[in-house]
């Protein structure tokens, strides 16, 4: 079903928050905000929730922990334990000293890169995929608010436009989305 | 938005408008490469080639064609590493730990600078890979399964510490580097006409959009890199330093050697940012965002971390006698009095004398002055590895082991090629890439704008209109 979207511009961020705040408090659902720059306190208005990638971060760096304590314990302890100048490993607490910093870096490189596959992947943001900002001015200096019809059925369609004509918007699109 | 004391010196100079910021950063990208710009880049190209034959030269007949003997078994090459790591260290530190300390003023020179610490650290991986001599086996220093039965690299030798750190370093930066620029490049795809840049940069940026989650995540996503990377920015010299550090040679065998080198390289970092920031805010016009201010407090970071170094240098020579040990006073007597008398007071004038000419606030402030002390800093840093190194090897417990190390050609060849292949992703950086990060710059736009700070910046006709509706929120008052 062909879907009705509203893109409403501002040349502005100050005034897109205050236009998305008074738009809120009236009951209208903004769907989305394209912005060149992230907008400050702009989330909370809007519905965004905080995300949770340092969890995630936190995870990965865990993993990167566990892997490099487990690897190191085989390789030095158990496969093949060195004697080196009449000190031979023999167990992981013995020799864990001389096994800290590849442990702090495995955990930093597996937290960093873990963290920004994620990213990437949750964004959408990968080489060659499309761009979907609905107007190229959007990563310049202009800021769009997308509004769709479906989920603001409470208003009609010249109700919204007049709203948002109260706002500071400096121009206005329409457009049928699948 | 925060307000910030008028007291502050503004960071970005005059009215701009966000269409300018992009206007001024693309603009250079854009237009035609200027004369001076090919000039370069052939300069440095043709040097960087000369390195490459060299390499070349060096794994074709073997390490023997570097000025080594069985006494100095270690001298260029890891000077040379040492030096890039070390140069390598301020664009982290720059992103990392002054976004950490919400420091406003690293958005004009993190993009750079972390350009610059990614290619260095390119040149210092160079060193250790061809010092194998067979650059073929280098995934030998690899925990990796293999055909010698369970035969594994050894995690007790700093030396592999080091390909830990080095390689996780350089990835994370990379990795750091590259989100903060996946919004600028589709700034710069949503600008260009050309088919072929078009597509480039579309692919560049990775489909960017810049929704309101995307945005979301990215500011965290930095924020946890700059929290982690900020660790690993401190590691990675400490960890250089264990190479010396571990070892039993007198005047190596140091316990100061990691906060000393850390600073050491925070202080060349810098110095190179200032050489390299200096010459672009001319050649591309963007003295309005990086101007006399930011020269500033990149001299001050270069005066504080070069006192760290002084006072390092002055506690090693006191513990030397101290100690009482002989061979470590003999060390240090040798390496101020000794045949390499002049890299050591070399070292000493360029590190501990010349920062401290950044407490006069009207050389700080100096551009020229600034370009000249950076390149004096560079050159005694390059000395200081060069002191530690050789002057701590060539005269061992075994005085009838004692040699002298002169450089080759290919030494030279080697060095002067990674400053010439350097220099070459400089400028095809500075050339394709967008050299400032200028998306994050809109951000502090109007908290950090001359124009908006002295009020003379016009007030947008919805406000002048209906009042400043969305300061109620702001807490201005309460930060």
């Amino acid at each position: 079903m062909a879907e009705k979207v509203i893109y409403a511009m501002y040349d502005d961020d100050d005034v897109l928050k205050d236009g998305a705040k008074k738009l809120v408090a009236k009951g209208v659902k903004v769907a989305e905000v394209f912005s060149p720059f992230p907008i400050h306190g702009i989330d909370p208005i809007i519905g965004v929730r905080q995300t949770r990638l340092g969890i995630m971060a936190f995870l990965y760096g865990l993993t990167g922990l566990t892997l490099a304590t487990v690897g190191m314990r085989y390789f030095m302890i158990h496969d093949w334990p060195m004697n080196i100048g009449g000190k031979p490993n023999e167990t992981y607490l013995d020799n864990v000293l001389a096994f800290i910093p590849i442990t702090f870096e495995f955990t930093v490189l597996c937290a960093a890169h873990g963290m920004a596959i994620t990213y990437l992947l949750l964004n959408k943001t990968l080489p060659g995929m499309p761009a979907s900002n609905p107007d190229p001015r959007t990563t310049d200096d202009k800021f769009v608010m997308e509004f769709r019809l479906s989920e603001n059925s409470q208003y009609s369609e010249t109700e919204l436009l007049a709203m948002l004509n109260e706002t500071g918007v400096i121009e206005i699109d329409q457009k049928e989305i699948n | 938005m925060h307000k910030e004391a008028a007291i502050r010196e503004p960071l970005i100079l005059g009215h701009k408008t966000y269409h300018e910021i992009t206007e001024d950063v693309c603009k250079p990208i854009e237009d035609k490469a200027p004369r001076m710009w090919y000039i370069l880049f052939a300069i440095a190209l043709v040097i960087g080639i000369y390195g490459v034959g060299c390499i070349f030269y060096l794994l074709g007949t073997g390490i023997g064609v570097w000025g080594l003997n069985k006494t100095i078994g270690w001298a260029w090459d890891i000077t040379n590493f040492v030096w890039w790591v070390g140069i390598g260290h301020a664009g982290t530190l720059i992103s990392a730990v002054l976004l950490l300390f919400r420091q406003k003023w690293r958005m004009a020179i993190n993009r750079s600078a972390e350009a610059m610490t990614i290619f260095a650290v390119f040149m210092a991986g160079l060193f250790p890979l061809i010092h194998m001599g067979r650059l073929w086996v280098g995934y030998w220093t690899l925990p990796l399964p293999n055909h010698f039965g369970s035969l594994w690299v050894n995690f007790n030798s700093p030396l592999l510490w080091d390909v830990f750190a080095i390689s996780t370093y350089l990835s994370v930066s990379l990795v750091f580097w590259y989100i903060g620029l996946i919004p600028d490049f589709a700034t710069i795809r949503d600008r260009v006409k050309k088919p072929i840049p078009k597509k480039m940069y579309s692919i560049l940026s990775f489909g960017w959009s810049g929704r309101a989650k995307n945005w979301n995540r990215f500011e965290l996503v930095s924020l946890v890199l700059a929290g982690v990377a900020t660790p690993l920015v401190f590691s990675v010299h400490s960890i250089v330093s264990f190479d010396f550090a571990t070892s039993v040679i007198p005047g190596w065998h140091t316990t100061i050697f990691p906060p000393y080198f850390v600073a050491g390289a925070v202080f060349s970092g810098f110095a190179m940012v200032q050489t390299l920031m200096l010459v672009m805010r001319k050649a591309m016009r963007l003295e309005a965002y990086i101007h006399t201010r930011h020269v500033e407090y990149m001299n001050i970071v270069i005066m504080v971390t070069g006192s760290i170094v002084g006072t390092a240098y002055i506690t090693e020579l006191f513990i030397s006698w101290y100690s009482g040990v002989e061979y470590e006073a003999y060390a240090f007597i040798n390496r101020a009095t000794g045949p390499y008398w002049w890299a050591y007071w070399s070292m000493m004038t360029c590190n501990v004398i010349s920062p401290q000419l950044m407490w006069f606030r009207k050389l700080r402030r100096s551009l020229y002055f600034t370009f000249f002390i950076s390149i004096v800093v560079n050159i005694g840093m390059w000395f200081e590895r060069y002191v530690i190194i050789v002057t701590s090897i060539h005269r061992d417990y075994l005085p009838a082991a004692w040699s002298m190390h002169y450089p080759s050609h290919i030494d030279l060849g080697v060095y002067v090629g990674t400053i010439g292949l350097f220099f070459v992703f400089f400028l095809l950086f500075a050339r394709f890439f967008p050299v400032l990060a200028l998306n994050e710059l809109k951000t502090i736009l109007k908290s950090s704008g001359e124009s908006y700070k002295n009020d003379t910046a016009p007030v947008h006709p919805y406000f002048a209109k209906n009042g400043h509706a969305s300061h109620d929120h702001d807490n201005t008052n309460n930060h």
